[in-house]
């Protein structure tokens, strides 16, 4: 199974993955519609400590700390994607004290979110990826 | 290879998922004196509130068992387990042999002497048939006025449960504060204020009499204890919970324990302590498993660790709240607590973004001396790792 991996030495602080993320995630068509004057929500996060900087996704680990600790068993890894079920979550969050990579957050309906490849959303692979200016994230 | 499992919730949902990652074959049975298929056991006042159902509330999906090749005996209670003969005696007279056993009996509701509680009907609120009496008695008793005595997790969630469909809810407890075991007095006075503005009536501080208050139902929400007889009686080490090393394995041969069943040591918190959080559950369930069928696993990080929220206020919690405390300036309450140039424990309501990285931390007993506090106290990022442990999380081999 493919997975994103993350190069420092090549990412540009641009946070152009965070406004993909959160447009493909957005359920909108419009990317305008989408984001506008609007909090935007990411499944990525570029984080910036002095001079490096690197975007942060779910690991889709192999010990999945978020599907181990999930009360509602909603969390599932299926062909190698972690995908949260927001039909059986109840928004305890307990993923989101599980995860370490800081990969989990509540989402706009009160369920969890997370990155799940964009597989189900508008992008069918990740956008942020195919957008990456600098091809610092990579799926391989 | 026989794999028997004594319970039939969390811990054993694990245990069955750990044993077939090791070994495809061997029989399990699985023995449950609830007659459900495994189910959300913190989802119970979810159902209540209905949001979630029947269905849902199933904690694996419906052909569980049988993907998983095990038998379910449900609706039966293991008695007797012969350590020596290596069997185990149901209720119902079957015998089942096995080589090896994993007993995930849980915890029942601790009911503390309470003067005069003998000439009351009360309810508990641990189980589905908790949930679904306590409903039941609801609809007899219009705008009923409920006593709920404890103010822990499991009173609260009652009483967001039924708060809607009932007329008045008062929660008593010999504690000065609202949900003691996760929040200090700071936290907890937010929190009392949030679900005062829900209708919620609060006597802190005071003892649990039902002769002192006049209401229509009482539920007994006062605590757990680990349901350990079966283990004792077979001659395991049982403290208050059953003792159980970092591969979940009991005093007695072939013998495991998993989850609220058991006490541990953890090397985070140096002690050996009984954690009954589901997350604990399900990885000792695990572990258990996969050493049963030959595999090799160990679990000795468990620390207290609680996500629960309150008509959409959110608590996240972890560690000891030991060292010195240090709010986020941003916040309405975002708390850490730094010991030793270590993390050790942390309070954040509502702004919980990222909390997973803090409990990694206490996980890990990183040392975060040179680290800024005020600004960790605000955020969190990978950086407060080793570079060498941010490679190999995120970058591709080359
Ligand atoms: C209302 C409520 C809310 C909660 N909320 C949270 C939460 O938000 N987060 C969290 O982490 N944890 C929460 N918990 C705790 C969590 O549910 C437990 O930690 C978890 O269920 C433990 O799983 P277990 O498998 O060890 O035992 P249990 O879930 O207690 O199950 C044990 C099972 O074994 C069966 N059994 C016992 N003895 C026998 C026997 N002799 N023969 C056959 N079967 C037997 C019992 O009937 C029971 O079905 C909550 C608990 C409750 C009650």
């Amino acid at each position: 199974m493919k997975k994103i991996y993350v190069q420092e030495e090549w990412c540009l602080k641009c946070r152009l993955c965070e406004y993909i993320c959160a447009y493909a995630n957005s359920g909108f068509e419009d990317i305008a519609a989408a984001l506008k004057d609007k909090p935007i929500r990411p499944r990525i996060t570029v984080e910036e400590s002095g001079k490096i900087s690197y975007a942060v996704s779910c690991r889709h680990c192999d010990e999945p700390s978020c599907v181990k600790g999930c009360i509602a068993g909603a969390i599932s890894k299926v062909d190698g994607i972690v995908k949260i079920d927001k039909n059986k979550c109840v928004g305890c969050f307990t993923c989101v004290l599980s995860c370490p990579y800081g990969a989990v957050a509540a989402g706009p309906d009160g369920a969890a979110m997370k990155c799940e490849l964009c597989v189900e959303n508008s992008g069918g692979s990740p956008m942020c990826v195919k957008y990456c200016p600098n091809r610092a994230i990579i799926l391989e | 290879m026989d794999y028997v499992i004594i319970g039939n919730s969390i811990a054993a949902a694990g245990c069955i998922e750990g044993i077939r990652r090791a070994d495809q074959n061997g029989k399990i049975t699985v023995v449950g004196a609830e007659p459900y298929h495994v189910y959300g056991r913190p989802l119970i006042s979810y159902l209540l509130e209905g949001k979630t159902d029947l269905e849902r509330i199933k904690y694996r999906p419906a052909d569980f068992y049988e993907k998983n090749c095990c038998t379910l005996v449900k609706g039966e209670r293991a008695l007797k387990i012969d350590a020596q003969k290596k069997r185990v005696t149901l209720s119902g007279g079957a015998v089942l042999p096995y080589d090896r056993l994993a007993i995930a009996t849980g915890s029942r509701p601790f009911v503390p002497r309470i003067p005069n509680l003998e000439k009351y009907e009360y309810h508990t609120f641990m189980t589905l048939d908790d949930a679904l009496k306590l409903q039941e008695k609801i609809k007899t008793v219009p705008n009923a006025r409920v006593l709920i005595f404890g103010a822990g997790l499991i009173g609260l969630k009652c009483a967001e449960a039924i708060h809607k469909s009932v007329g008045e809810i008062t929660v008593a407890d010999m504690a000065d504060r609202v949900l003691p075991s996760i929040l200090d007095h700071d936290g907890a006075e937010i929190i009392k204020k949030h679900l005062e503005g829900y209708g919620l009536k609060f006597l802190l501080s005071t003892a649990a009499n039902p002769d002192s208050f006049d209401f229509d139902i009482l539920c007994v929400c006062t605590g757990v204890v680990p349901e350990t007889e079966l283990a004792k009686e077979c001659g395991a080490e049982v403290g208050r919970g059953i003792f159980v090393d970092g591969k979940s394995k009991t005093t007695v041969k072939d013998i495991y324990a998993a989850g609220d069943c058991t006490e541990s040591y953890s090397e985070v918190t140096g002690k050996r302590a009984a954690i009954p959080i589901l997350p604990n559950a399900y990885i000792q369930g695990e572990t258990a498993g996969i050493n049963m069928a030959g595999g090799i696993a160990s679990f000795d990080s468990a620390l207290p660790m609680n996500a629960i929220g309150f008509f959409g206020k959110h608590i996240l919690t972890a560690g000891v709240y030991e060292g010195e405390a240090v709010r986020a300036k941003s916040s309405e309450y975002r708390k850490i607590f730094v010991k030793d140039g270590k993390l050790k424990g942390f309070i954040f309501i509502d702004d919980f973004k990222r909390a997973g990285i803090y409990t990694a931390l206490i996980r890990d007993g990183g040392d975060i001396s040179g680290v800024d506090i005020d600004g960790l106290a605000e955020n969190a990022g990978l950086n407060l790792f080793p570079k060498n442990f941010r490679d190999e999380v995120l970058r591709a081999k080359n």
